[in-house]
């Protein structure tokens, strides 16, 4: 699904003619906060999700291992396609939130981020076939406290509690303990330590980077406004102009600035063309190579170059300028001449 | 074994005289597209390297792709192929292409557009 998406270099051609323009999908509120109407799934996979996640894998595997627990999975899916559209504040404020709760909210959080943390969740259900003496007793502990139905769901979060004991290094982990501890068991040790102790690491790595879809309306024939452009350039942290001459080059077209900030693009683009080619701006100027934030600023530097620094990871990088290539004359040579 | 130190090759010398030929690596080549009247469109091939023969693999691609083009001469890019239609996913193939192409390396290309 990610290698479709990354390499938008092949628009559909078929759709052309057929793409309806869902203009009222979105709607920006004063506040910079989005709401969705209509169309969650169009969104989904248009707009958002630069950074590589595997929610189908994820499904999939979980498919494989746990039939049982579908429908409980099937949740987090349902609300993530609610999240993609939500602010990157709002997760993160959960995440602190969490982080504030401690180890008690370390249960909360495999469900409610259920997107973030799905390699983790899946690595565990992996080790508790392997692990019986602990999942017995897990067992029992669920079965006390919950239904038969709850049984599978609950049975998680004694894995999280024993992560406890990875940190105090009793049973397996012990210092003196010989056996060989498994490749899944300390992957698993080391992403839910990292997700206890700094949230905000386990997770860049996978969070999805959201920027609300562009809105594209038709003026006349010839020309395409770019809505929300003021929206997207505050979300990611660049200037108008950068963006603009970006799409400018990279369309091979030419436009201009109406009033609230409005883009006007000469020639007709659909919302998804555009979408690809603010993914590639993403890719290029706003992502950063090293740990993949998105939390970056883009400065510029001496000799006329331009810097990356990323706020994340400190680490800081030279993207190209903006150039417009070689663009053909097109149109009428008579009026080229005249005017 | 041969001693290391009667070799003519400085080990001190300075690095970045070497390295001064590799660099000229970074000449990419452009695809674009440009939007015309209606849903047509122009695919231009700005950059291609100087050893290749820009008339003979216009003709090439003519016949290949079943579309018409041409050299424009521009002050700037020197000369660039110019095609009709959105050729972009076409002409990557051809320039990459090992047996009827031009062998190139995919990372030296970049294909602009939507």
């Amino acid at each position: 699904m990610d290698a479709s998406e990354e390499h938008p270099d092949t628009p559909d051609r078929k759709q052309r003619k057929s793409v309806v323009f869902d203009t009222e999908a979105v709607v920006v509120e004063g506040d910079g906060t989005v709401t969705k109407m209509a169309s969650a799934e169009a969104a989904q996979d248009t707009a958002q999700s630069h950074a590589p996640s595997t929610p189908p894998l994820h499904d999939a595997l979980e498919a494989i291992t746990n039939p049982n627990e579908a429908p409980v999975e099937e949740q987090t899916p349902a609300e993530d396609g609610l999240d993609l559209t939500m602010m990157k504040k709002k997760k993160k404020k959960s995440k602190k939130t969490e982080d504030a709760d401690g180890e008690a909210a370390a249960d909360g959080a495999a469900e409610e981020g259920g997107l973030d943390l799905t390699p983790d969740q899946m690595k565990k259900k992996k080790k508790k076939s392997k692990k019986t003496e602990e999942d017995e007793l897990a067992a029992k502990i669920a079965a006390l406290e919950m239904g038969e139905e709850g049984a599978e769901e609950k049975a998680d979060e004694p894995k999280e509690e024993q992560s406890g004991d990875m940190e105090k290094g009793t049973g397996i982990f012990g210092h003196d303990e010989t056996k060989p501890i498994s490749y899944d068991l300390l992957l698993n040790r080391f992403f839910s330590l990292l997700s206890q102790k700094n949230p905000d690491h386990a997770s860049s790595g996978s969070k999805n980077y959201k920027i609300p879809p562009p809105q594209c309306m038709r003026e006349g024939n010839k020309k395409t406004i770019f809505g929300n452009l003021p929206d997207i350039c505050k979300r990611m942290k660049r200037s108008e102009e950068h963006v603009t001459s970006y799409l400018f080059a990279e369309l091979g077209t030419s436009g201009s600035t109406a009033g609230a900030g409005q883009l006007v693009i000469k020639g007709r683009f659909q919302q998804k063309q555009i979408e690809n080619v603010l993914r590639k701006y993403i890719i290029e100027y706003v992502t950063c190579k090293t740990c993949r934030s998105a939390d970056t600023e883009l400065n510029k530097g001496e000799n006329r170059l331009y810097f990356i620094n990323c706020h994340h990871c400190g680490s800081r990088r030279s993207v190209t300028a903006i150039k417009t290539g070689f663009s053909a004359q097109v149109g009428k040579r008579r009026k080229m001449r005249t005017g | 074994m041969s001693i290391e130190n009667l070799k003519t090759y400085d080990p001190f010398a300075e690095a970045d005289e070497d390295t001064g030929e590799s660099k000229q690596a970074q000449n990419y080549i452009h695809i674009r597209i440009q939007q015309r009247n209606g849903r047509k469109t122009l695919t231009t091939v700005q950059g291609l390297p100087n050893k290749f023969d820009r008339k003979k693999i216009l003709k090439v691609i003519k016949k290949k792709f079943a579309c018409n083009g041409t050299i424009v001469n521009d002050t700037e890019m020197g000369e660039v192929i110019q095609l009709q239609g959105d050729q972009r996913k076409d002409v990557q193939e051809f320039l990459i292409d090992k047996k009827e192409g031009l062998e190139l390396d995919p990372k030296t290309i970049k294909v602009h557009g939507f």
